[in-house]
């Protein structure tokens, strides 16, 4: 199921990197922090498997937008972040 | 079996390219041309972009839809390349392009990465303060206009199409792509003149 444009999801709160050698494109600060879907950018090799050489399955690459207001400020600003996020990262708001 | 560290250079690239060519993975005029398009890649190619999308709504609309085709329509070698994303500055948003997590860059169409851009610095505070690290850039931008900062974390590769400068009115491309600067794609600067 490819997420539609709009919407909200959650980052999962997950951190592998504590339990043993990864490679992972997901920030850290935006691991467990709320955003909403702007688009399906297409679907590539999981990195996390293509980096050890391992069979990489395609997964859906996502857009996400998130506020910087709740990221960092809490001030009112209207800024935003745009980031890409495998799917598999992603979970119900 | 001899230390890898200690080999000659010329000849541990030999045995490289001897293996590469051998295994069907690149052959030496692959290899060639590779280089060569990496040697082409320059700001100038993308700046030949933004000054086209300036004054052909067509090709404009062909590259926000998809950057590696407009590329490649202005001759721009892609193969191999991963997919370009452009981000569009307007009256209303400002791009910054930064990637936190190493330095991914839009090569192809820009060259090779500046020094500041992979900076530790410049890649935390793009994230936590844009406007403050635009203001040390000489970069105004409006309170009311959104900065939106493009974290490129994964496949894609993102460059800005900046706004037009005022005073360009009539100018060519060739004008054009001559006040177009690698920072200006970032998103760290905007095209004056």
């Amino acid at each position: 199921m490819i997420l539609a444009p709009g919407t909200a999801i959650r980052v999962k709160d997950d951190w592998p990197e504590a339990k043993g050698p990864v490679h992972i494109r997901t920030p850290h600060y935006l691991r467990g922090r709320p955003g909403t879907i702007v688009r399906h950018l297409g679907d590539f090799p999981n990195p996390e498997d293509l980096a050890f050489a391992r069979p990489a399955a395609k997964r859906p690459l996502y857009h996400v937008a998130f506020s910087k207001d709740v990221l960092f400020d809490g001030q009112g600003t209207t800024d935003e972040l745009l980031v890409e996020i495998f799917g598999h990262w992603l979970e119900a708001a | 079996m001899s230390n890898i560290l200690e080999t000659d250079g010329e000849r541990l690239l030999q045995a490289v390219l001897g293996l590469l060519a051998k295994k069907g993975i690149a052959s030496p005029l692959d290899i060639q041309a590779q280089i060569a398009s990496t040697d082409n890649a320059t700001p100038g190619q993308g700046a030949r972009m933004v000054a086209k999308a300036w004054t052909d709504p067509d090709y404009c609309a062909l590259m926000l839809a998809d950057g590696t085709k407009a590329a490649e329509a202005l001759d721009i070698p892609m193969r191999g390349m991963p997919p370009l994303g452009v981000m569009e500055n307007t009256a209303a948003i400002h791009n910054l392009i930064v990637c936190t997590l190493c330095s991914c860059y839009p090569r192809a169409v820009l060259g090779y990465p500046p020094f500041w851009y992979k900076s530790a610095a410049y890649r935390a505070r793009a994230v936590r303060d844009p406007r403050g690290l635009l203001e040390e850039w000489k970069t105004v931008i409006a309170p009311e206009v959104k900065i939106r900062v493009v974290d490129s974390t994964a496949d894609y590769r993102w460059m800005v199409l900046p706004l037009r400068p005022a005073g360009t009115e009539g100018w060519n491309e060739a004008q054009l792509a001559a006040i177009v600067r690698e920072g200006d794609m970032v998103g760290v600067t905007v095209p004056s003149v």
